[in-house]
């Protein structure tokens, strides 16, 4: 098989790092070679922030270029369309129902786009998800990175792969049952 | 069994399968996992310490080697710069036990204060060097470097950069054992570095060069692959992004891989450069591998075409990426050529994102106090390395200068003594105080000069993920120590006044700034709340939507994540704010609740 690429961006802090874990390990035990890059330090502070997860037979470079991912996973609205160029054209955008507007937004110097969903949808293949509500419903907003762990899951079809068994194995046990729900939630919300 | 590691565990990993006994580092980001991953699987034989800079770690570990135990040292880049007085030292000593000094580049920068290029100071202090291209090769790599420097009994010098540190990939957990060898120092006079030792020794250095190189040529990691006329010259993750660029058209390219930048493999990069018709170059931060290959051409005559960082074949600056390489190939007519993806010009613009202190830092509410004290008076604020370099931005602007780890306080002294009239502050976290700003309060005591030193306390060293420092009474291993006392060492000095205040209770906060500020000389504010990021369980602010006057005073003067105007009115994000209150002290309605 080519190499697959999943690219998932968001804000600093935001849980992408343990989301991006959680699925090239589960990919690596499914057998596949795997390579992940991720990036700490000062953008961790809420700033724009990527992990890439690439797997398949032989996988050379760990970092997606632009035109690469085959799908774009969004944790947040307008980070989504900040790294809509990295999406191969047959690709597809996972995006989360979430808003944190940047300092400049805040400060009133820059404006927060009002119909980026639909800009996005003029472009690409979307699916919204909802998933800082799922996890507020499951109690804990955090979970909101397990949420799209799991619509990444569907949308990749590697529903095959033993999750639940991986999430005991590797998250605190206070928040195993919380995060089998989300990664279970999130597979639910895309077709 | 193979295990995800990122490139920093996997160097932890293999320094113990090596059979490291001494592991000391200072935190700094791309390299601090190397050390919290060696505390984490230390089956209790691997003394492992946060040392208070780079400096200290280096020579901890020097004095380990001396009595021939394997040690490493851990650091960024530019703690290199901080630890180079006992590196540049060590050289000419040399070691018993093997001795590899880990250093994480940071191509980009993605979070460091610049791009220099550690294989550099590998040629320059005469220490042999290994550059890692992939987590796999960092596990094998700094265990052959612990062997090359028991070999040339010399330090050896592991160089990784961001992509390497912390990009993922299956490893095998090696089994390990406890170290074989009995540490003794043996006494004698080859210890004591002295000026006639030391022209004796650079001789021996100059001689064995050459050697190291020919041993070198038969590194496994070193490579040639494949046999077309167009060669590529690269080293580190620069050769991942060679392989993915040429995937495909792998025949018509020769590529010679560099993992030893110091001392270059002249043979093997020889036959390369008489077996190719042209030569390009991709390597990130400066254009070593290129420079050795001119100059290899020159010294033996042979007529090379080499493109790179030179001839501005390739950036100057930034990483490097499969596409740039592709970029470079097409213009000098070697690929096709290959549109990058641009945004689609119809899309709304996306405002920046820059990094900001977290809702509820307690450094905001320390920069505000300061801010509002200073109101009426002229100050320039020197800043320093840490979560609190982010007090610069808007709408704060609280940090004037920034430059090097505990340059700020020193700084400072600088601005006073050339009598501006502005009166100067320097604001420091916990642990840059205790790396490097100690000395800098001497010097401003026994000079004279006078400013107000802000202690930024936060109980961590936060930007690099909460390690660890002296101030706090435990080890990288969890054992309870005594911990120091920042106000201790300050009044110790001779600080006539050292206030300990919570940045929190504003009120407080802003009295003791406006109390330092009547006085003379050198004068401390410790500001000491935790850092918001190791609270537990703390509960937001909400805002009372009927009172709020929608003046957005909150939000205009704090520039706090969690805080934002909806339709006028300041709204409180409740998964983000941390309930420290700040905004309570500053709204006019005391409508915050």
């Amino acid at each position: 098989m080519t190499t697959k690429s999943v690219l998932l961006v968001g804000v600093g802090g935001q849980g992408t790092i343990l989301a991006s874990k959680l699925l090239t390990t589960g990919l690596m035990q499914a057998g596949y070679d795997v390579k992940m890059s991720e990036i700490h330090g000062m953008s961790q502070r809420g700033g724009s922030v990527s992990s890439q997860v690439r797997y398949g037979e032989k996988v050379l470079s760990p970092v997606i270029e632009p035109g690469g991912a085959d799908i774009l996973v969004s944790f947040e609205v307008m980070e989504a369309l900040r790294w809509l160029n990295y999406l191969k054209p047959t690709g597809k955008v996972i995006v989360n129902q979430y808003q944190l507007p940047p300092m400049p937004v805040i400060t009133g110097e820059a404006v927060y786009a009002a119909d980026i969903i639909e800009d996005l949808r003029a472009h690409a293949d979307v699916t919204v998800v909802n998933a800082a509500a799922i996890a507020s419903e499951l109690g804990n907003p955090k979970a909101m990175n397990i949420v799209l762990l799991g619509a990444i899951i569907k949308a990749m079809q590697l529903t095959d792969i033993d999750w639940e068994q991986l999430i005991r194995e590797t998250v605190k046990p206070a928040f195993v049952d919380l995060n089998i729900k989300a990664v279970h939630r999130g597979m639910e919300a895309v077709e | 069994m193979k295990e995800l590691l990122m490139g920093n565990e996997a160097v932890a990993w293999g320094a113990l399968a090596a059979g490291v006994s001494v592991a000391c580092g200072y935190p700094g980001t791309p390299s601090t996992e190397v050390l919290e991953t060696l505390a984490k699987i230390n089956p209790g034989w691997v003394h492992v310490e946060w040392s208070v800079n780079e400096k200290s770690a280096a020579e901890v570990a020097i004095g380990a080697a001396y009595t021939g135990a394997r040690a490493l040292i851990t650091m960024k880049q530019v703690g290199l710069n901080v630890a180079s007085d006992p590196l540049l030292c060590v050289n000419y000593v040399g070691v018993k036990g093997g001795l590899v000094i880990y250093v994480a580049d940071d191509p980009g920068p993605i979070s460091s204060q610049t791009e220099q290029d550690t294989r550099h100071f590998a040629k320059y202090a005469c220490i042999p060097a290994f550059d890692c291209s992939s987590p796999e090769e960092a596990f094998h790599m700094v265990q052959d470097a612990f062997a090359y420097s028991e070999k040339y009994g010399g330090p050896v010098i592991l160089r990784s950069t961001t992509r390497v540190c912390h990009s993922c990939a299956p490893v095998e957990i090696p089994q390990v054992s406890p170290p074989s060898v009995i540490p003794e120092f043996e006494k004698g006079s080859q210890w004591v570095i002295f000026p006639r030792l030391s022209f004796l020794n650079k001789q021996k250095l100059a001689a064995r060069e050459p050697e190291i190189s020919r041993d070198f040529c038969q590194y496994p990691f070193n490579q040639r692959i494949g046999e077309g006329k167009i060669g590529i010259a690269c080293g580190g993750i620069s050769y991942a992004y060679v392989k993915e660029a040429i995937e495909g058209q792998e025949h018509l390219f020769q590529i010679l891989k560099i993992a030893t930048p110091y001392p270059f493999p002249e043979d093997l990069a020889l036959s390369f450069l008489t077996d190719t018709e042209k030569i390009l170059v991709f390597e990130e931060l400066d254009p070593l591998i290129e420079d050795e290959l001119i100059y290899l051409s020159g010294k033996k005559g042979i007529c090379a075409h080499i493109s790179g960082k030179r001839d501005h074949s390739v950036a100057a600056a930034g990483e490097l990426s499969a596409a740039a390489i592709r970029r470079t190939l097409s213009a000098h007519g070697i690929c096709a050529e290959v549109a990058e993806p641009q945004p689609a010009a119809d899309l709304p613009h996306v405002p920046n994102r820059p990094p900001v202190l977290c809702a509820g830092c307690p450094h905001r509410a320390s920069f505000y106090a300061v801010k509002k004290a200073c109101s009426e008076q002229q100050a320039i604020f020197c800043g320093d390395i840490g979560c609190y370099t982010l007090g610069n931005a808007p709408p704060l602007n609280m940090v004037d200068t920034c430059l090097c780890m505990g340059g700020g306080v020193t700084l400072a002294q600088g601005l006073f003594h050339s009598k501006i009239q502005d009166i100067p502050f320097a604001f420091i976290g916990d642990s840059t105080f205790f790396a490097s700003g100690i000395n800098g309060v001497i010097n401003a005591l026994t000079n004279q000069a006078q400013l107000i030193l802000i202690i930024l306390d936060n109980g961590t060293t936060a930007m690099t993920g909460h390690q660890s420092h002296p101030g706090l009474g435990k080890t990288i291993s969890g054992q309870t120590v005594t911990p120091i006392r920042i106000e201790h060492i300050l009044t110790a000095l001779g600080l006539e006044s050292v206030q300990v205040v919570d940045p929190l209770d504003y009120p407080r906060a802003l009295a003791a700034v406006k109390t330092a500020l009547q006085q003379n000389g050198v004068r401390a504010v410790i500001f000491r709340s935790p850092c918001v990021a190791l609270l537990k369980d703390t509960v937001p602010l909400k805002v009372d939507e009927p009172r709020c006057i929608g003046c957005n005073r909150c939000i205009r003067e704090l520039g706090c994540p969690a805080l934002s105007a909806h339709q006028h009115k300041a709204v409180i994000d409740a998964t983000l704010c941390n309930g420290c209150g700040l905004c309570r002290h500053i709204c006019p309605q005391s409508c915050i609740v």
